[in-house]
């Protein structure tokens, strides 16, 4: 089967590489470069490598057909609508031609039953006599009669003489080419032994009704066959309608995998099947759209901020390297030694934020839900803020908190901790000395932006500067350090964390002024989780 | 105290044992999990410093499962990459006393060492903990220093008694968040030291010898001198 002519759009750059490649030829000249794109996308022999934009390697015209996912379906179905004509012809066949031989027997079988019971009550003559009339009123002479004496005579019938196939007395039917009334033709033959070894010979002339039957078999022979071509023939055109359907979404994908991420399914607009698949196709790129940009932004972010503290060891263990350079004396020593420090301390700064981001990535991932266990949020934030408590302190700041008896949650102990260590730790270093953090708890029971009914709130507050709306749209992103907070130490990774957490219990970060309108602002954070 | 390192990174074994034979210690190290386990299986250690992935078809969590297995309970520390919490939660499930995810400070594998290589060999209940003049009642919950009562706080005993527990060992800041308040994140700010320096001032107000000392890069420690 050759392919389909390429699309007609001009705005699919993989058409044209689709008609280049012609089944048989394979492709097998393509480019080095190419091929290994093909790859990448997963064709499954690297011999045929054909270009993007086209099915596994085309081997030949009837392989390639077999290959057809269409085309099989298809032959299924051909194969169904095969069997269901045979069994309709089947039967076909046994209502009529094989009905017509068991209505011949049955006849057969009563007529010789009569003349039996006309031979005990009247003997041979009058069984002679009983054939006589019934061969005088066969005006269509498809009577077959023949009695015979125990010494071979005929006493009756239009038969010349007995089928020597019938001779032994246990063949009591039988099909035979037999000569009757000037001509030959099948009968159908049945012989009883009357008394005395006399036998009896009823038969029919069946000639017409296997001319009959033949009619029926030819009949059925063409219709089977005109079926069968039929089918075929729809199994081609439905395999070619499958290709033609698939083959948008098939060149998006080939594209995608060559690297072009731009592309998209095209959609016929019947809304049937395929176009649903083209369109959850376009969706999932578009996400894998979104996560790469994320990871773009990511990877920036990455290289800035783990790249200052490696840059900033880097510099300071060359300095000193350098201005050590043969000075062998205490001095020398004692510069050295404290770069190294530096920069082993540089070097842990790198392994926190490292830390930090392996963290929101298994909590991002969701694999962590695992780890979900039924926990009493009040004792845990009562340890947390007893925790913390010491840090306001030494900064002059106080921690109030504001429990109900309990606060129930399935959820990650660590994770969750860790969250709302992240909102007092940032509560802390923002409020001024003097200020108050607050941390509360309470039991929530509404629904939740996940679906899912939201179980538990934390809330943090804070004196401090608190967020513009800019800034708090973008907190959540790591690294993201807003401008009033760059004196402040910390990794830019705070918030991502809790907002993966959030995440992770289907719940959700809200990020407001404590005191709206007031200066300053303050933060309010509230961690707001679905409970599984 | 005798020490078996298995650990299939050149450099890091090198840097390890180098350390710890230092620190007075005798190392054997094997390269892959196979000859760790003879070696553990075959000879009498005080502990066994496992790396969590080695080569040779035994990892770490292998090791400790067919040791644990054979009813051997000599201690062991894990030396970790992975740093999931499932990951080490599993190295404790199949039998590692603590797990230390690398990179690491050398003075914390050696605190960490030390502390569960001194264990108490029975776990015998103490009752009483003492250091120099300062005494731990572990029934009543009472501090004393010469004789004098000392208040502390719920946390602050704890934190003690872990100190005590470990006198004249060196105790991190990340041993304390994760033994006496069994967290397991980096809280950031230097929470641990606010704490640590809060019970110091209760302990030696009044007092001209100090208790608890400062081991810089290190941790802290309770001595007598």
């Amino acid at each position: 089967m050759d392919l389909p002519p390429p699309p007609a759009n001009p705005a699919e750059p993989a058409a044209p590489a689709a008609a280049e490649v012609r089944p048989g030829e394979g492709g097998r000249g393509a480019a080095p470069a190419r091929r290994m794109r093909a790859a990448t996308a997963a064709a499954p022999s690297p011999a045929g490598g054909g270009g993007l934009a086209l099915p596994p390697p085309p081997d030949g015209p009837f392989l390639r057909l077999l290959r057809s996912a269409g085309f099989r379906f298809a032959l299924l179905f051909a194969a169904l609508f095969a069997a269901s004509t045979l069994a309709f012809a089947l039967v076909l066949w046994w209502g009529t031609a094989v009905a017509l031989d068991r209505q011949t027997d049955a006849v057969l079988r009563a007529d010789a039953l009569a003349l039996a019971e006309r031979w005990r009550e009247a003997g041979a003559a009058g069984t002679a006599e009983a054939i006589d009339e019934r061969l005088a009123v066969d005006v269509e002479a498809e009577s077959i009669y023949l009695l015979r004496a125990p010494d071979g005579r005929r006493l009756a019938g239009n038969l010349d003489r007995w089928p020597p196939e019938m001779e032994d007395a246990s063949t009591a039917w039988a099909d035979l080419l037999i000569a009757h009334d000037g001509r030959s033709s099948e009968a159908r033959l049945h012989t009883i032994d009357l008394s005395d070894g006399y036998r009896l010979l009823v038969g029919r002339d069946v000639s017409d009704k296997l001319r009959v039957r033949k009619l029926i078999a030819e009949g059925l022979l063409w219709a089977a066959g005109f079926a069968l071509l039929f089918a075929l023939f729809g199994a081609w055109l439905l395999g070619r309608a499958l290709e033609t359907r698939l083959r948008p979404a098939f060149e998006t994908a080939a594209a995608i995998a060559g690297g072009d991420l731009a592309q998209r399914v095209r959609l016929t607009g019947l809304g049937d099947e395929f176009d649903r698949l083209g369109a959850t196709m376009n969706a999932m790129l578009d996400q894998i759209d979104r996560l790469m940009a994320g990871v773009q932004g990511v990877s920036d972010a990455i290289a800035h901020d783990l790249r200052t503290p490696i840059a900033r060891a880097r510099a300071k263990l060359e300095d000193a390297l350098r201005s050590t350079q043969g000075r062998a004396t205490p001095e020398g020593q004692a510069v050295l030694r404290a770069a190294m420090e530096e920069g082993i301390a540089d070097l842990d700064a790198v392994t926190r934020v490292f830390e930090a981001l392996l963290r929101i990535a298994e909590a991002e991932a969701g694999a962590r839900r695992a780890a979900f266990a039924p926990l009493d949020l009040v004792p845990l934030l009562a340890d947390l803020a007893e925790f913390y408590g010491a840090a306001a302190e030494a900064r002059g700041q106080r921690l109030e908190t504001e429990f109900p008896a309990s606060v129930r949650l399935t959820g990650d102990r660590d994770l969750v901790l860790q969250a709302v260590a992240n909102l007092l730790d940032n509560a802390v270093k923002f409020g001024p000395p003097g200020g108050t953090v607050r941390l509360s708890a309470r039991a929530l029971d509404e629904p939740g932006p996940a679906g899912a009914p939201l179980a538990a709130e934390v809330t943090v507050t804070d004196a401090g500067p608190g967020l513009s709306p800019a800034d708090r749209a973008r907190a959540g992103e790591r690294f993201f350090r807003a401008d009033s907070s760059r004196g402040t130490p910390g990794s830019g990774l705070g918030l991502s964390l809790v907002l993966a957490v959030a995440h992770l219990h289907r719940g959700e970060l809200v990020l407001e002024d404590a005191v709206p309108g007031g200066q300053p602002p303050g933060l309010r954070a509230r961690l707001r989780l679905a409970s599984g | 105290m005798r020490i078996l390192l298995v650990e299939d990174d050149a450099e890091v074994a090198r840097f390890v044992k180098k350390g710890l034979q230092e620190a007075g210690h005798v190392v054997e190290h094997a390269a892959s999990g196979r000859d760790g386990l003879f070696l553990a299986a075959s000879e009498q250690f005080d502990l066994l410093v496992l790396d969590r992935m080695l080569p040779g078809g035994v990892d770490g969590v292998r090791l400790v499962e067919t040791l644990r297995g054979q009813g051997n309970r000599t201690p062991v520390l894990f030396l970790s990459a992975l740093s999931a919490v499932d990951e080490r939660v599993r190295g404790l499930k199949a039998g590692g006393d603590d797990y230390l995810v690398k990179p690491f400070a050398f003075a914390e594998l050696l605190a960490r060492v030390e502390a569960l290589g001194r264990r108490p060999a029975t776990d015998a209940p103490t009752t009483k903990l003492r250091v120099a003049d300062l005494e731990l009642d572990l029934l009543s919950r009472t501090v004393t220093r010469a004789g004098k009562r000392i208040e502390v706080q719920p946390r602050e005993f704890r934190l003690l008694e872990h100190l005590m527990r470990h006198a004249g060992q060196v105790v991190t800041r990340t041993m304390l968040l994760e033994k006496v308040w069994d967290y397991h994140f980096d809280p950031q700010t230097n929470v641990i030291d606010v704490h640590v320096s809060r019970l110091r001032q209760k302990l030696d107000k009044g007092f001209d010898k100090p208790l608890i000392h400062t081991v810089r890069n290190a941790g802290y420690m309770i001595r007598a001198d």
